[in-house]
Order: structure tokens, then sequence, then C-alpha cells
């Protein structure tokens, strides 16, 4: 097995969902030594979110968690009990990293907030990944995906006008927060390297989307008044860019370009309708004619199939793409020749495809080296072999609930 | 020189000491290289006269030329800024040079886009083999799609992420935004550090192939395990969600203001029941459990409407916060910058620029209790750093400087 960029760090990871596990996917499937602690009997929420085979809900067989923490060992573990707050204590003096995504206030509660753990573990790293953020007045509030999304601005920019905005599908504000603090957590440990200290790395989620995302126009808002659009399909700026219907699904037509829109036109066989003087400025026609050359495009498009058109725009190096359904991107041939996704095979859930590496380190590939772990699957790996318990006190934990 | 990696001496910012060659262009690579930049790393954006970042002149932004972009301001802070004509050849030797002396590279040309001035990685790596360098095309560096080109919204069509951007069963809207762009940026940021952890202790550089359809892929992994496990195909489901109820965005009071609620446990239920009163409703079999509230979501929705169309969004989230409940406003840009605690985490920030007087930027996307990251410099004028780049770092006479100035190598 070829080296990788991460091996030599160990991880604690005490997170649930989507934002802290895909923090610490992104470190495991680049060789970090990840220790996912889940609470004894229910596990991470991912667990019972599903999608499960033929739909029968199974904590060993939800899709969503199997995605998130392949590569990682899992131990149970209440810490909300003193004892499991020693043995997870225990577990993060030995770690560089500590990711976690609970709300600041309980983790102070815990005594595992940043103040108290870097007593025990100078060096540690804690990353808390949270909705609003470790200070400020919303820093306990609660906020899913979806409320993060709102406040930092993603969904006034999809939907169509006068509806109710939306927020990106499948909660992508935790995929954005953890890969966040996946990069953020990497600045640590670069300056662990030279003041040989830890030190608590703080995402807040609503934050990622305020500021990355959606904070390099704020300025045009202040000073100009400028207000979020949303359009439907469409953006406003210049015609084309719209998704439209064709034979077999929808088009992406985006053309910043005159050119790029000429040679579709042309593509198209040069319409009549082309030579209409309204359909000159390609901004006019953005702001005020969109309706009626969506229809005229659309009553060409519905005619052809996504491939037919894709590879005559490749042709003639026309800006457009076809919207793959989920299936159609499964079965690319891209993502089949990149050898994008991965074949796992695991206890409970059989052998499954899975999507994989989103990047290709020429020296430290990514790697899928084991599935996601079993509740409490190396519990006895990691509290006999590292923290040195017997296997009678772990027993006597396993019945009083702690682990 | 590389003094890259040299960390005898306690630094204030985490990539103090290394310095990043930004090729750069546009959104994703810029970003990448803004993170790079916020951590503190010498970050060279080099562009050229010729052909400028479209960024530098968005339509409707930048009227006076290319250096009041606010939104390019945003994207380049804390960089250093050099003009190169790549295409000449003494201007590709000094770029050889630069990356000598540099421990990261950064480009998100079309794939042929480096080749053709042969500056490709394995030109850059063997000036300096222990370069780390991220490409970050549309569709990666070999494949089928490999010589695409695309906007932003064009990846989201690619992965299969926009196919599920609509109302509930409604017509794909698609992805508008740059999203896919950013999610990139950061993905190649982490995949940069970490190649770069890796060369401390190994001493090896390396090269990073990021296709941004395969970071569009990885984040929508739920629906791709719903394919594999089923055979389904997921499509539009607006704002719904597995598990929770209510989960929408409701109308407040005023105009085009809306309110996210997200209601997951049953405590949460209760909770929420209590702070709107406990109105009759609340009461039945509809909606006294979590598959009730799921199955009959699109009454409930309208229930909760009734209920936050009489108050603002920010009433909203105070009652429903104050009750343990998961709520927030949906914030348009000027909301966002006056808002009390984006304001109190410098989510905005006013930076001043010699073109523009200040700017309000993107303040960072992180923070680092004991090495806090702050934007240092406004994003370069073109060409601001020339003189540090070629003088200080390569050494170029000033007779030298002028010339390459003269034949528009430096241009």
């Amino acid at each position: 097995m070829a080296e990788q960029s991460l091996s030599s760090l160990k991880i604690v990871e005490y997170g649930s969902f989507i934002s802290a596990p895909y923090c610490t996917k992104l470190m495991a499937d680049l060789g970090a030594e990840v220790i996912k602690v889940e609470e004894p009997g229910h596990g991470d929420e991912s667990r019972r979110h599903g999608p499960f085979p033929d739909d029968v809900p199974h904590p060993e067989r939800s899709g969503l968690f199997l995605y998130l923490n392949g590569n990682k060992l899992g131990v149970t573990l209440d810490a909300r009990t003193p004892t499991g707050r020693k043995i997870l204590r225990g577990l993060l003096e030995q770690a560089d990293v500590f990711v976690e995504s609970s709300s600041p206030r309980l983790m102070k509660e815990l005594g595992l907030d940043y103040a108290s753990l870097k007593e025990t573990n100078p060096r540690l790293i804690v990353t808390s990944i949270t909705a609003f953020g470790q200070t400020g007045p919303y820093s306990d509030y609660k906020g899913y995906a979806l409320n993060t999304a709102g406040i930092g601005g993603q969904s006034l920019r999809t939907g169509e006008s006068g509806r109710e905005p939306l927020a990106p599908a499948l909660s992508q504000s935790n995929y954005q927060s953890g890969a966040m603090g996946a990069a953020a957590t990497m600045g640590a440990l670069f300056a662990r390297m030279s003041t040989g200290s830890g030190q608590q790395v703080d995402i807040a989620e609503a934050e990622v989307w305020a500021t990355i995302h959606h904070g390099h126009g704020v300025h045009l808002g202040v000073f100009e008044g400028r207000k979020s659009m949303r359009a439907g399909h469409r953006t406003i700026s210049v015609y084309p860019w719209a998704m439209l219907p064709c034979k077999d699904g929808y088009m992406c037509l985006i053309a910043i370009q005159g050119h790029q829109w000429k040679r579709f036109l042309e593509a198209m066989g040069s319409p009549e309708w082309m030579s209409d003087p309204r359909f000159k400025d390609r901004i006019v026609m953005a702001f005020e004619h969109a309706d009626e050359l969506d229809s005229l495009v659309e009553a060409w498009l519905i005619d052809h199939t996504k491939d037919e058109i894709f590879e005559m725009c490749r042709e003639r190096q026309i800006t457009f793409a076809p919207v793959r359904s989920v299936e159609e991107a499964a079965r690319d041939p891209h993502f089949k020749e990149r050898g994008y996704f991965v074949v796992m095979d695991r206890v409970a859930a059989g052998t499954l495809e899975y999507p994989g590496a989103p990047y290709k380190l020429s020296e430290t590939p990514w790697q899928l080296s084991c599935p996601a772990p079993l509740l409490g699957e190396h519990n006895e790996e990691i509290y006999c072999g590292r923290l040195g318990y017997s296997g009678d006190e772990l027993v006597k934990l396993r019945e009083g609930g702690i682990i | 020189m590389q003094g890259q990696g040299d960390k005898s001496n306690m630094v204030k910012y985490p990539l103090e000491g290394y310095r990043v060659v930004d090729f750069s262009w546009v959104w994703a690579g810029p970003l990448l290289g803004m993170i790079l930049a916020d951590m503190g790393a010498e970050v060279i954006k080099v562009e050229t006269n010729k052909r400028l970042d479209s960024a530098r002149l968005t339509p409707g932004r930048s009227t006076v030329g290319p250096e009041t972009d606010f939104v390019f301001h945003s994207m380049n802070r804390n960089k250093l800024g050099i003009t190169i004509d790549m295409s000449d050849p003494r201007g590709a030797a000094l770029i050889k040079e630069l990356v000598a002396i540099s421990d990261v590279a950064v480009e998100n040309f079309s794939p042929k886009g480096l080749r053709n001035l042969g500056l490709q990685y394995k030109v850059l790596s063997e000036v300096n083999p222990r370069l780390v360098m991220i490409s970050l095309p549309a569709a990666g560096q070999q494949g089928p799609l490999s010589d695409i080109v695309t906007y932003a919204p064009s990846l989201g069509a690619l992965c299969g992420y926009s196919s599920l951007i609509g109302y509930p069963g409604e017509r794909v809207l698609g992805e508008q935004t740059p999203y896919l762009d950013v999610t990139s940026a950061i993905h190649g940021a982490f995949a940069v550090m970490a190649a770069l952890y890796y060369r401390e202790n190994s001493g090896k550089g390396q090269y990073i192939d990021m296709a941004q359809i395969d970071v569009g892929a990885s984040v929508i992994g739920e629906a791709f395990m719903e394919y594999f496990m089923n055979g389904r195909v997921m499509g539009t489901e607006g704002n719904r969600n597995l598990t929770m109820a209510p989960h929408n965005n409701y109308p407040c009071l005023g105009e085009d203001r809306w309110v996210s609620i997200a209601v997951k446990s049953e405590e949460e239920w209760r909770s929420f029941c209590g702070a709107i009163g406990n109105p009759g409703w609340t009461q039945g079999a509809k909606f006294n459990d979590r598959f009730s509230r799921l199955r009959n979501q699109d009454e409930l929705d309208r229930l909760v409407s009734a209920w936050t169309v009489e108050r603002t969004n920010y009433e909203v989230m105070e009652i429903l916060q104050g009750a343990g409940v998961a709520a927030a406003p949906c914030l348009d840009l000027t909301e966002r910058f006056s808002d009390p605690h984006f304001e109190s985490r410098d989510v905005h920030l006013q930076v001043d620029h010699p073109a523009t007087g200040v700017d309000i930027i993107a303040g960072l996307p992180f923070k680092l209790s004991e090495t806090p990251c702050e934007v240092r410099r406004p994003a370069p004028m073109l060409g601001e750093h020339n003189d540090y780049v070629l003088g200080e770092l390569l050494s170029k006479t000033d007779e030298e400087i002028a010339q390459l100035i003269e034949d528009k190598v430096v241009y």
C-alpha cells in the first residue's frame, strides 16, 4: 500500500451526521488514523438517516453513514458520564486533533472545551464545527444545514422569485463546514510545527457561507443597494444563462461571450428569429425577453437529446453542458475512466460502490482501505490495546452503559 | 532561500514562510490561493495585461478599469501581484526561477494551458522537486471530458448535483451560483496542505490533479448511495428533508423576507408547539409524530406559514431559539452586513485599497485561537509587486527589469 500524506496523524472525532464526520473523512482518506466516538446504543445520527437497501432502516446499512465513515475506527462512549469523559480524555492525551460539533455550552459543561483540554494535552488541536461558532450572540443557537444556508446567504440565491428560497440539496452546508474544518485544521498543524502548541479551530457553518461563498459581493449591497436575486431556472445577467428542457432532460446553457451564443445559433441552423432587432443586445435579452427566447430555444432543444446537443456543442466549443441525473453521472465514462467510484465490501451492508477521490495526489494517493466501523467495533482494540483497560473492566463498562 | 518549512523561528501565521505561485484566475483557483494567503503564505498572483483575470472586469462592477472590482479585491486580498507574459520564453523562464524558490503552485487553466507554455508540472518539478502543485480544471487532466470549457454552473450540471435543485417534484432549476467553484477551492486548499505536510517529513513534492466535477460528486455521496443501493434516482426535493418536518423557509413580514425553521426531535417539536402558543392543530394526529408530520408536510407548512407571516424573521428566530428550536432568517447582502452576530465575528471587513479608498470584503472563513489570521494587505494592483519579486526575490538588476518591461515580458 502506498504511503499517505497524513499517516502520522491521530484524530479523535466526537461529532454526528455530516459536518465533523466529513471533516475527518477527508483526513482519514489521506491516511490519518481517525477514532470515531459514538454514543452507546444509538451511534451517529447518520446511521438512522439512510438511504437503506430496500428502504428497511438498519443502523449498519445507512448509505450516508457508510459513505462518510470509511477508513475510521469506531468506539462507543457516553461522554455524559464521568467515567466516559475520563476515557475520552485518555484518548485525547494520545491524539493530535480532536474534531467535535457540539454546542460550546455543552462542551463546557462536559469539561471538554478547549481551555480544559489543553491543560492535559497542550499540543492538541481542537476543531469545533458548529452552526454559529464559539463566540457571538448566536453561539449557542441551534442551526441545521437549512438554517445556516439561510442566514449565510445561499438560499436567497436559489428558487423562483416570489416563492420560498431553496437551501441546497442534501445538507450541503455541513459539507462546506466539514471541508473548511479540514483545511483550517491543516493550518493549525503547520502552526504547531513551529509553536509546539495546539489551538482551537473555530468553524462557524453560517460564516463559511457568509464569507468565502457569499461575502465577496457585500460591498455592492451596502454601497449600491444591490439585492440577492433568484430567478428560477435562470440567472439574469446575459442571455442565455438558463437550465432548459430538451428531449430527455435538461441542458445548462450559459454563454457569457457573444461568440459562444453566435455559434449556437448557427448550430441550430440560424433560425429566422435571430435577426429580430429585439434580440441583439444580450443584456436586454436577459432582462426583457428571456421567456420568449426560452420558448424559441426550447422548440429546437426538445427535438434533441442531451448527448446530441453536448456533442454538437463540444465540437463547436460552445460552453453548454447536460444536466446529468445521478444515474447518468454514476455511469458517465468520465468517472469510470478516472476510477472515481470504488467498491467496498462490508458486514451487514454487502458489496457496494462508493463515491471516491475528489483529488488525485501523485505520490500519496487517496485510498479507501477499510469500510465504516460497526457500532463499537474497535472498543477492545482501542480501550484495551491503547488505554490499557482489562477485559473484565471492558465488560463492566459495557454493562454500565458507558461504552 | 527556500525558507519554506524553516520552522526555527516562531511564526505569527500558520503558513508563514511558505511561498505560493498562483497562476489561477476567475473564482475557484483564486479562492484556493486566498485560503493559503489568509493563513499567512506569501501568495504571488501571476497576471498579464495581455489577458486580464476576468474577475477584474465583471460587467456591472468595474466601470472604470481593472482596479475597482470589489469581488476581485475580496478574493485576492493578502496576495502579491506580478505581471508576466508567460507566452514569451523569457517570461516562462522568469516563472521557472520563481517556482524554484517556491513551495506551491496553483493553476486552473484548461489542461492544455500550461502545457502549451511549457510550464506543466513535469517541467516545474524538475526545476523544484519539492514543489506541491495543484491543477483544478473542470474535469481533470485526463478523461473523456478533460477538454471541456465550462462556467461554474456547468460543473453542477455534469456531476449530477444540479439535477437535485428545484421545488419538490418540479422542473430542474439547477445551481445558479459558483457553488462548486468555492467547494473545490476549499477541498483543494486542504489537499495542498496535506501534500505539503507530507513533504515536511518526506522531502517529496507532488502533483494534485483535482477535477472540480469529482469534488461535486463527493458532496452528493448520499444520492449516489441511494442509486447504488436501490437503483433509485433522486430528483428535485426543494427544502424537504428525509427526517425533519417542519423543514422549510417560511414567509415573514416585509417584502421577500423568509425564516428557516428545522425541527428534528420530538423534544424540539414540543418546544416548537409551545413557542407558538400550542394552537389546536398541533395536537392533532396529523402531526403528533415525525412520520405523520413528514406525510402531512404540505399542510404543516401552510399552518406554520400562517404563524410566521405575522412576524419579522428576526422575531421568529428569537422566539424559537429561546425555546431551543433551530430557526434563522434568510439574509440578503446588506442584512448580513448589519447582523449583530456576523458583526461581532468580523464576517465582513473594511480594507483600504489605493484605487477605491475602502472596500468591504469577506472576512476569513475560519478562526484560529492562538495564531489568529487577518487581512494583512488589500488585493494587488496589476504588477504592484513586480519590483519586489523580480528585484528582491529573483535578484534582477534595475536595468534588467527595465528591459523586461520595455520588451513587454513584464506586462
